[in-house]
Protein backbone atom coordinates (compact mmCIF):
# COMPACT_ATOMS: atom_id res chain seq x y z
CA UNK A 1 0.00 0.00 0.00
CA UNK A 2 2.55 2.86 0.82
CA UNK A 3 6.51 2.07 0.30
CA UNK A 4 8.76 4.95 1.88
CA UNK A 5 11.54 4.25 -0.72
CA UNK A 6 15.66 5.82 0.51
CA UNK A 7 13.65 8.92 1.81
CA UNK A 8 16.03 11.41 3.25
CA UNK A 9 15.46 15.21 4.05
CA UNK A 10 17.39 17.88 5.28
CA UNK A 11 16.60 21.22 6.81
CA UNK A 12 20.18 23.22 5.78
CA UNK A 13 22.79 21.46 7.29
CA UNK A 14 20.61 19.03 9.89
CA UNK A 15 19.52 15.89 8.25
CA UNK A 16 16.18 14.84 9.75
CA UNK A 17 15.77 11.96 7.53
CA UNK A 18 18.70 9.75 6.18
CA UNK A 19 17.51 7.15 3.70
CA UNK A 20 14.15 5.69 5.28
CA UNK A 21 12.70 2.92 3.45
CA UNK A 22 9.91 0.73 4.98
CA UNK A 23 6.53 -0.47 3.50
CA UNK A 24 2.99 -0.18 5.02
CA UNK A 25 0.53 -3.46 3.64
CA UNK A 26 -2.83 -2.85 3.53
CA UNK A 27 -5.05 -2.86 6.12
CA UNK A 28 -1.79 -2.56 8.81
CA UNK A 29 -2.05 -0.27 11.78
CA UNK A 30 2.26 0.18 12.02
CA UNK A 31 3.47 2.32 14.73
CA UNK A 32 5.97 5.04 13.83
CA UNK A 33 7.95 4.67 17.02
CA UNK A 34 10.89 7.12 18.26
CA UNK A 35 12.47 9.50 20.61
CA UNK A 36 11.32 13.56 19.76
CA UNK A 37 13.52 14.26 16.62
CA UNK A 38 14.02 10.91 15.44
CA UNK A 39 12.59 12.15 11.79
CA UNK A 40 8.50 10.29 12.13
CA UNK A 41 6.75 14.01 11.94
CA UNK A 42 8.94 14.65 8.85
CA UNK A 43 8.30 11.59 7.29
CA UNK A 44 3.88 12.07 8.28
CA UNK A 45 4.81 15.82 6.35
CA UNK A 46 6.49 14.25 3.27
CA UNK A 47 3.34 11.28 2.68
CA UNK A 48 0.82 13.96 3.06
CA UNK A 49 2.55 16.30 0.99
CA UNK A 50 3.07 19.43 3.42
CA UNK A 51 7.13 19.19 2.82
CA UNK A 52 8.92 17.81 -0.37
CA UNK A 53 12.08 15.47 0.16
CA UNK A 54 15.72 16.16 -0.23
CA UNK A 55 15.75 12.65 -1.93
CA UNK A 56 14.01 9.24 -2.40
CA UNK A 57 10.56 8.69 -2.85
CA UNK A 58 6.96 7.23 -0.89
CA UNK A 59 4.55 5.51 -3.65
CA UNK A 60 1.01 4.75 -2.29
CA UNK A 61 -0.43 2.76 -4.49
CA UNK A 62 0.83 3.40 -7.73
CA UNK A 63 0.99 6.97 -7.10
CA UNK A 64 4.53 8.49 -6.70
CA UNK A 65 4.71 12.09 -4.37
CA UNK A 66 6.45 13.81 -6.78
CA UNK A 67 4.22 13.23 -9.42
CA UNK A 68 0.62 12.66 -8.32
CA UNK A 69 0.59 14.55 -4.95
CA UNK A 70 -3.05 15.62 -4.78
CA UNK A 71 -4.70 12.00 -6.32
CA UNK A 72 -2.07 10.57 -3.31
CA UNK A 73 -3.80 13.43 -0.72
CA UNK A 74 -7.29 12.08 -2.20
CA UNK A 75 -6.09 8.63 -0.11
CA UNK A 76 -4.90 9.67 3.44
CA UNK A 77 -6.56 11.13 6.28
CA UNK A 78 -4.12 13.06 8.32
CA UNK A 79 -4.37 14.40 11.85
CA UNK A 80 -1.16 16.58 12.54
CA UNK A 81 0.62 16.73 16.10
CA UNK A 82 -1.74 18.47 18.67
CA UNK A 83 -4.59 19.12 15.57
CA UNK A 84 -4.32 22.43 14.15
CA UNK A 85 -7.37 23.56 13.38
CA UNK A 86 -9.42 26.92 12.29
CA UNK A 87 -10.45 28.12 15.76
CA UNK A 88 -12.94 30.81 14.96
CA UNK A 89 -14.91 27.97 13.12
CA UNK A 90 -18.14 26.18 14.54
CA UNK A 91 -17.78 21.98 14.13
CA UNK A 92 -20.41 21.61 11.91
CA UNK A 93 -18.82 24.33 9.48
CA UNK A 94 -15.50 23.02 9.58
CA UNK A 95 -16.29 19.66 9.20
CA UNK A 96 -18.81 20.89 6.32
CA UNK A 97 -15.69 22.73 5.03
CA UNK A 98 -13.53 19.62 5.05
CA UNK A 99 -16.27 17.35 3.57
CA UNK A 100 -16.47 19.80 0.67
CA UNK A 101 -13.10 20.05 -0.07
CA UNK A 102 -12.72 16.19 0.27
CA UNK A 103 -15.77 16.04 -2.69
CA UNK A 104 -18.24 14.48 -0.50
CA UNK A 105 -21.46 14.21 -2.43
CA UNK A 106 -24.32 16.39 -1.33
CA UNK A 107 -26.54 13.28 -0.91
CA UNK A 108 -23.88 11.63 1.23
CA UNK A 109 -22.88 14.70 2.91
CA UNK A 110 -25.33 15.09 5.93
CA UNK A 111 -25.44 10.82 6.79
CA UNK A 112 -21.33 11.06 6.25
CA UNK A 113 -21.26 13.74 9.01
CA UNK A 114 -23.48 12.50 11.53
CA UNK A 115 -21.84 9.72 11.22
CA UNK A 116 -18.49 10.99 12.27
CA UNK A 117 -19.80 12.82 15.15
CA UNK A 118 -20.80 9.02 16.33
CA UNK A 119 -17.90 7.73 15.84
CA UNK A 120 -16.07 10.82 17.86
CA UNK A 121 -18.80 11.56 20.02
CA UNK A 122 -18.81 15.52 19.02
CA UNK A 123 -22.29 15.33 18.76
CA UNK A 124 -23.02 17.47 21.52
CA UNK A 125 -20.36 20.05 20.25
CA UNK A 126 -21.45 20.35 16.94
CA UNK A 127 -22.87 23.61 17.39
CA UNK A 128 -19.69 25.23 19.26
CA UNK A 129 -16.53 26.78 17.77
CA UNK A 130 -13.12 25.05 17.95
CA UNK A 131 -11.86 27.59 20.21
CA UNK A 132 -14.30 27.07 23.04
CA UNK A 133 -13.81 22.99 23.27
CA UNK A 134 -11.21 21.53 25.65
CA UNK A 135 -7.90 19.35 24.03
CA UNK A 136 -9.97 16.21 24.25
CA UNK A 137 -12.40 17.50 21.89
CA UNK A 138 -10.22 19.34 19.51
CA UNK A 139 -8.55 15.99 19.06
CA UNK A 140 -11.19 14.57 18.31
CA UNK A 141 -12.17 17.26 15.39
CA UNK A 142 -8.90 16.34 14.20
CA UNK A 143 -10.28 12.73 13.78
CA UNK A 144 -13.36 13.37 12.59
CA UNK A 145 -10.97 15.73 10.05
CA UNK A 146 -9.43 13.24 9.24
CA UNK A 147 -11.81 10.59 8.89
CA UNK A 148 -13.89 12.48 6.57
CA UNK A 149 -14.56 11.15 3.04
CA UNK A 150 -13.30 7.87 4.38
CA UNK A 151 -9.75 7.89 3.09
CA UNK A 152 -8.24 4.65 2.93
CA UNK A 153 -4.93 5.80 4.85
CA UNK A 154 -4.95 7.63 8.05
CA UNK A 155 -1.48 9.18 9.45
CA UNK A 156 -2.16 10.25 12.89
CA UNK A 157 0.51 11.65 14.51
CA UNK A 158 0.56 11.33 18.53
CA UNK A 159 -3.06 11.66 18.63
CA UNK A 160 -2.98 10.95 22.27
CA UNK A 161 -0.29 13.56 23.31
CA UNK A 162 -1.50 15.89 25.90
CA UNK A 163 -4.82 14.03 26.53
CA UNK A 164 -5.87 12.97 30.34
CA UNK A 165 -6.26 9.35 31.14
CA UNK A 166 -9.92 9.60 29.91
CA UNK A 167 -9.59 11.01 26.66
CA UNK A 168 -6.67 8.75 25.60
CA UNK A 169 -8.61 5.64 26.39
CA UNK A 170 -11.66 7.34 24.40
CA UNK A 171 -8.90 8.24 21.44
CA UNK A 172 -7.34 4.70 21.53
CA UNK A 173 -10.98 3.20 21.16
CA UNK A 174 -11.60 5.59 18.43
CA UNK A 175 -8.19 4.35 16.42
CA UNK A 176 -9.20 0.30 17.20
CA UNK A 177 -12.89 0.72 16.11
CA UNK A 178 -11.71 2.81 12.78
CA UNK A 179 -8.29 0.60 12.08
CA UNK A 180 -10.74 -2.83 11.25
CA UNK A 181 -11.00 -1.57 7.70
CA UNK A 182 -8.11 1.23 6.97
CA UNK A 183 -4.28 1.13 6.38
CA UNK A 184 -3.11 2.98 9.75
CA UNK A 185 0.42 4.50 10.72
CA UNK A 186 0.53 6.48 13.87
CA UNK A 187 3.21 7.58 16.49
CA UNK A 188 2.69 7.25 19.93
CA UNK A 189 5.12 8.05 23.46
CA UNK A 190 3.00 5.73 25.03
CA UNK A 191 4.25 2.27 24.28
CA UNK A 192 1.81 -0.16 25.76
CA UNK A 193 -0.46 1.72 23.82
CA UNK A 194 1.21 1.07 20.87
CA UNK A 195 2.19 -2.24 22.05
CA UNK A 196 -1.64 -3.00 22.00
CA UNK A 197 -2.79 -1.08 19.22
CA UNK A 198 -0.04 -1.39 16.59
CA UNK A 199 0.44 -5.05 13.98
CA UNK A 200 4.40 -3.95 13.79
CA UNK A 201 6.33 -1.28 14.70
CA UNK A 202 9.07 1.09 12.88
CA UNK A 203 11.59 2.25 15.68
CA UNK A 204 13.52 5.84 14.30
CA UNK A 205 15.96 7.92 15.78
CA UNK A 206 18.23 10.31 14.33
CA UNK A 207 16.56 10.03 11.14
CA UNK A 208 17.21 6.41 10.64
CA UNK A 209 15.17 3.01 10.77
CA UNK A 210 16.76 1.02 13.80
CA UNK A 211 13.84 -1.65 14.38
CA UNK A 212 11.09 -2.26 11.67
CA UNK A 213 9.27 -5.68 13.17
CA UNK A 214 6.58 -6.75 15.35
CA UNK A 215 6.86 -6.18 18.87
CA UNK A 216 6.68 -10.10 19.34
CA UNK A 217 9.11 -10.70 17.64
CA UNK A 218 11.45 -7.61 18.66
CA UNK A 219 10.78 -9.28 21.79
CA UNK A 220 12.41 -12.56 20.98
CA UNK A 221 15.35 -11.75 18.99
CA UNK A 222 16.08 -9.54 22.23
CA UNK A 223 15.24 -12.06 24.39
CA UNK A 224 13.45 -8.97 27.23
CA UNK A 225 9.77 -9.12 27.20
CA UNK A 226 9.44 -5.51 28.14
CA UNK A 227 8.71 -3.41 25.42
CA UNK A 228 9.91 -0.62 27.06
CA UNK A 229 13.10 -1.49 27.94
CA UNK A 230 13.73 -2.62 24.01
CA UNK A 231 12.54 0.69 22.49
CA UNK A 232 14.89 1.82 24.83
CA UNK A 233 17.92 -0.53 24.08
CA UNK A 234 17.31 0.34 20.11
CA UNK A 235 17.27 4.23 21.02
CA UNK A 236 20.55 3.55 23.00
CA UNK A 237 18.10 5.37 25.85
CA UNK A 238 19.34 2.97 28.52
CA UNK B 1 -12.72 25.09 -9.72
CA UNK B 2 -14.85 23.50 -6.78
CA UNK B 3 -12.10 23.80 -4.43
CA UNK B 4 -11.61 27.44 -5.21
CA UNK B 5 -15.63 27.81 -4.35
CA UNK B 6 -15.03 25.30 -1.24
CA UNK B 7 -12.17 28.00 -0.51
CA UNK B 8 -13.08 31.29 -0.77
CA UNK B 9 -16.51 30.80 0.90
CA UNK B 10 -14.54 29.85 3.71
CA UNK B 11 -12.17 32.90 3.46
CA UNK B 12 -14.99 34.70 2.90
CA UNK B 13 -16.87 33.94 5.97
CA UNK B 14 -13.81 33.87 8.35
CA UNK B 15 -14.18 37.80 8.01
CA UNK B 16 -17.54 38.30 9.39
CA UNK B 17 -17.10 36.02 12.31
CA UNK B 18 -14.71 38.26 14.13
CA UNK B 19 -15.14 42.37 14.35
CA UNK B 20 -11.84 43.36 11.87
CA UNK B 21 -14.34 43.23 9.07
CA UNK B 22 -16.96 45.43 10.34
CA UNK B 23 -13.64 47.93 12.16
CA UNK B 24 -12.14 47.76 8.56
CA UNK B 25 -15.01 48.86 6.78
CA UNK B 26 -15.88 51.19 9.28
CA UNK B 27 -12.75 52.88 9.26
CA UNK B 28 -12.48 52.98 5.47
CA UNK B 29 -16.19 54.46 4.90
CA UNK B 30 -15.10 57.31 7.86
CA UNK B 31 -11.83 58.27 6.41
CA UNK B 32 -12.87 58.60 2.89
CA UNK B 33 -16.41 59.77 3.57
CA UNK B 34 -14.89 62.53 5.78
CA UNK B 35 -12.03 63.39 3.26
CA UNK B 36 -14.16 63.68 0.50
CA UNK B 37 -17.05 65.55 2.12
CA UNK B 38 -14.80 67.90 3.93
CA UNK B 39 -13.73 69.57 0.63
CA UNK B 40 -17.05 68.60 -1.72
CA UNK B 41 -19.35 71.62 -0.99
CA UNK B 42 -16.63 74.09 -1.85
CA UNK B 43 -16.09 72.66 -5.12
CA UNK B 44 -20.14 73.11 -5.97
CA UNK B 45 -19.33 70.52 -8.46
CA UNK B 46 -21.58 67.37 -8.76
CA UNK B 47 -18.86 64.84 -9.47
CA UNK B 48 -17.50 61.58 -7.83
CA UNK B 49 -13.49 62.71 -9.08
CA UNK B 50 -12.21 63.69 -5.63
CA UNK B 51 -13.38 60.60 -3.89
CA UNK B 52 -11.76 58.12 -6.41
CA UNK B 53 -8.34 60.64 -6.80
CA UNK B 54 -8.05 59.60 -2.75
CA UNK B 55 -9.31 55.48 -3.40
CA UNK B 56 -5.64 54.28 -4.07
CA UNK B 57 -3.82 56.10 -1.29
CA UNK B 58 -6.58 55.05 1.27
CA UNK B 59 -6.28 51.67 -0.48
CA UNK B 60 -3.01 51.22 0.52
CA UNK B 61 -3.42 50.76 4.15
CA UNK B 62 -6.88 49.09 4.27
CA UNK B 63 -6.05 46.70 1.83
CA UNK B 64 -3.14 45.19 3.21
CA UNK B 65 -4.80 45.21 6.25
CA UNK B 66 -7.92 42.92 4.91
CA UNK B 67 -5.48 40.41 3.56
CA UNK B 68 -2.84 40.34 6.13
CA UNK B 69 -4.50 37.01 7.94
CA UNK B 70 -4.64 35.19 4.54
CA UNK B 71 -1.77 33.30 5.01
CA UNK B 72 -0.23 34.84 7.89
CA UNK B 73 -2.94 33.33 10.57
CA UNK B 74 -2.33 30.07 9.19
CA UNK B 75 1.60 29.88 9.17
CA UNK B 76 1.29 31.83 13.31
CA UNK B 77 -1.27 28.32 14.07
CA UNK B 78 -0.26 25.74 12.50
CA UNK B 79 -3.19 25.32 9.87
CA UNK B 80 -1.23 25.62 6.81
CA UNK B 81 -0.37 22.57 7.68
CA UNK B 82 -3.93 21.68 7.43
CA UNK B 83 -4.63 23.67 3.98
CA UNK B 84 -1.60 21.75 2.14
CA UNK B 85 -2.24 17.98 3.16
CA UNK B 86 -5.79 18.54 2.09
CA UNK B 87 -6.57 17.24 -1.76
CA UNK B 88 -6.02 21.06 -3.22
CA UNK B 89 -3.89 22.95 -6.05
CA UNK B 90 -1.27 26.00 -4.64
CA UNK B 91 -3.62 27.87 -7.17
CA UNK B 92 -6.94 26.63 -5.93
CA UNK B 93 -5.83 28.02 -2.38
CA UNK B 94 -3.88 31.42 -3.66
CA UNK B 95 -7.27 32.06 -5.99
CA UNK B 96 -9.68 31.31 -3.18
CA UNK B 97 -7.94 33.85 -0.55
CA UNK B 98 -7.58 36.27 -3.62
CA UNK B 99 -11.50 35.90 -4.47
CA UNK B 100 -12.48 36.41 -1.02
CA UNK B 101 -10.31 39.64 -0.20
CA UNK B 102 -11.79 41.33 -3.93
CA UNK B 103 -14.81 40.41 -2.78
CA UNK B 104 -14.72 42.07 0.55
CA UNK B 105 -13.77 44.89 -1.16
CA UNK B 106 -16.61 44.96 -3.32
CA UNK B 107 -18.58 44.84 0.13
CA UNK B 108 -17.03 47.67 1.71
CA UNK B 109 -17.43 49.66 -1.39
CA UNK B 110 -20.80 49.06 -1.94
CA UNK B 111 -22.32 51.57 1.00
CA UNK B 112 -20.28 54.21 -1.01
CA UNK B 113 -22.83 54.21 -3.70
CA UNK B 114 -24.83 56.22 -1.74
CA UNK B 115 -22.71 59.31 -2.37
CA UNK B 116 -23.22 59.00 -6.04
CA UNK B 117 -27.08 58.75 -5.67
CA UNK B 118 -26.98 61.47 -3.57
CA UNK B 119 -24.83 63.57 -5.19
CA UNK B 120 -26.99 62.76 -8.44
CA UNK B 121 -30.00 64.11 -6.51
CA UNK B 122 -27.86 67.29 -5.47
CA UNK B 123 -26.78 67.97 -9.28
CA UNK B 124 -26.45 66.39 -12.95
CA UNK B 125 -23.68 63.46 -11.98
CA UNK B 126 -21.99 62.20 -15.28
CA UNK B 127 -22.06 58.23 -14.65
CA UNK B 128 -19.51 57.28 -16.80
CA UNK B 129 -16.55 58.51 -14.78
CA UNK B 130 -18.52 57.25 -11.85
CA UNK B 131 -19.19 53.11 -13.74
CA UNK B 132 -15.63 53.78 -14.36
CA UNK B 133 -14.30 54.87 -11.18
CA UNK B 134 -16.05 51.77 -9.70
CA UNK B 135 -14.82 49.88 -12.45
CA UNK B 136 -10.85 50.86 -11.56
CA UNK B 137 -11.66 50.72 -8.07
CA UNK B 138 -12.16 46.96 -8.01
CA UNK B 139 -9.14 46.27 -10.39
CA UNK B 140 -6.95 48.68 -7.95
CA UNK B 141 -8.38 46.41 -4.78
CA UNK B 142 -7.62 42.98 -6.70
CA UNK B 143 -4.07 44.25 -7.64
CA UNK B 144 -3.57 45.64 -3.93
CA UNK B 145 -4.80 41.80 -2.25
CA UNK B 146 -2.63 40.10 -4.54
CA UNK B 147 0.40 42.22 -3.23
CA UNK B 148 -0.96 41.79 0.19
CA UNK B 149 -1.27 37.97 -0.30
CA UNK B 150 2.22 37.71 -1.50
CA UNK B 151 3.15 39.90 1.48
CA UNK B 152 1.26 37.55 3.95
CA UNK B 153 3.00 34.51 2.58
CA UNK B 154 6.33 35.51 3.53
CA UNK B 155 5.45 35.87 7.13
CA UNK B 156 4.12 34.00 9.99
CA UNK B 157 3.51 37.99 11.81
CA UNK B 158 0.54 39.26 10.68
CA UNK B 159 2.39 43.54 11.54
CA UNK B 160 5.40 41.90 9.47
CA UNK B 161 2.52 41.19 6.55
CA UNK B 162 0.54 44.29 6.44
CA UNK B 163 3.61 46.30 6.78
CA UNK B 164 5.21 45.05 3.50
CA UNK B 165 2.18 44.56 1.64
CA UNK B 166 1.35 48.70 2.70
CA UNK B 167 5.37 49.70 1.92
CA UNK B 168 4.53 48.06 -1.74
CA UNK B 169 0.95 49.68 -2.17
CA UNK B 170 2.28 52.83 -1.44
CA UNK B 171 5.55 52.77 -3.52
CA UNK B 172 3.56 52.20 -6.77
CA UNK B 173 0.43 54.89 -5.73
CA UNK B 174 3.08 57.09 -4.86
CA UNK B 175 5.92 56.61 -7.44
CA UNK B 176 5.49 59.02 -10.03
CA UNK B 177 4.63 61.50 -7.48
CA UNK B 178 8.27 60.93 -6.01
CA UNK B 179 10.50 60.50 -8.94
CA UNK B 180 9.14 63.81 -10.32
CA UNK B 181 11.63 65.18 -7.55
CA UNK B 182 14.39 63.12 -8.82
CA UNK B 183 14.11 62.18 -12.84
CA UNK B 184 14.37 64.01 -15.92
CA UNK B 185 10.88 65.27 -17.34
CA UNK B 186 11.69 62.83 -20.41
CA UNK B 187 11.82 59.96 -18.56
CA UNK B 188 8.69 60.53 -16.92
CA UNK B 189 6.33 59.16 -19.15
CA UNK B 190 8.08 55.29 -18.71
CA UNK B 191 8.31 55.24 -14.97
CA UNK B 192 4.55 56.58 -14.77
CA UNK B 193 3.57 53.00 -16.74
CA UNK B 194 4.84 51.13 -12.96
CA UNK B 195 2.24 53.94 -11.19
CA UNK B 196 -1.19 52.14 -10.09
CA UNK B 197 -1.89 55.90 -9.50
CA UNK B 198 -1.42 56.65 -12.60
CA UNK B 199 -3.58 54.14 -14.34
CA UNK B 200 -6.06 54.21 -11.94
CA UNK B 201 -7.07 58.08 -12.71
CA UNK B 202 -7.26 57.27 -16.08
CA UNK B 203 -10.54 54.25 -15.42
CA UNK B 204 -11.60 56.70 -13.25
CA UNK B 205 -12.12 59.53 -15.18
CA UNK B 206 -13.83 56.84 -17.85
CA UNK B 207 -11.63 56.05 -20.08
CA UNK B 208 -11.55 52.24 -20.39
CA UNK B 209 -7.68 51.57 -21.81
CA UNK B 210 -6.75 48.19 -22.31
CA UNK B 211 -3.06 48.97 -20.98
CA UNK B 212 -4.47 50.59 -17.76
CA UNK B 213 -7.09 46.48 -17.49
CA UNK B 214 -3.44 44.82 -18.83
CA UNK B 215 -1.44 46.81 -15.90
CA UNK B 216 -3.89 45.54 -12.83
CA UNK B 217 -3.74 42.02 -14.57
CA UNK B 218 -0.31 41.94 -14.81
CA UNK B 219 0.40 43.22 -11.23
CA UNK B 220 -2.29 40.47 -9.59
CA UNK B 221 -0.85 37.60 -11.89
CA UNK B 222 3.08 38.98 -10.68
CA UNK B 223 2.04 38.83 -6.99
CA UNK B 224 -0.14 35.59 -6.95
CA UNK B 225 3.14 33.65 -9.49
CA UNK B 226 5.28 35.47 -6.11
CA UNK B 227 2.88 34.03 -3.32
CA UNK B 228 3.00 30.73 -5.17
CA UNK B 229 6.44 30.70 -4.95
CA UNK B 230 7.04 31.23 -1.65
CA UNK B 231 4.71 28.66 -0.81
CA UNK B 232 6.94 26.41 -2.86
CA UNK B 233 10.19 27.33 -1.08
CA UNK B 234 8.44 26.96 2.25
CA UNK B 235 8.28 22.75 1.17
Amino acid sequence: MIQVIELSKNYGDVKALKSVSFEVKKGEILGLLGPNGAGKTTTYRILTGYLKPTSGTIKVKDFDINEDMVEIKKMIGYLPESAPIYKDMLVYDYLNYIADIRNVSQSNKFSHLKELSDICRLKNVMHKTIDELSKGYRQRVGIAHALMGDPDILVLDEPTSGLDPNQIVETRDIIRRIGKEKTIIFSTHILSEAEATCDRVVIMDEGEIKANDTIGNLKKSTNEDNFETIFRMITKGS
Amino acid sequence: MKNIKHIFKKEFNSYFVTPIAYIVISLFLLVIGWLFFSTFFLNRQASMMRFFSLLPITFSFIVPAITMKLFSEELNLGTYEILLTLPVKFSDIILGKFLAAISFIVIMLLPTLIYAISISFVGELDWGPVIGGYIGAILLGAAFSAIGIFASSLTRNQVIAFITGMTICFALTLLTDFLLYFIPNTFIGFFQYFSANFHFQNISRGLIDSRDILYFITISFIALYGANLVMKEKK
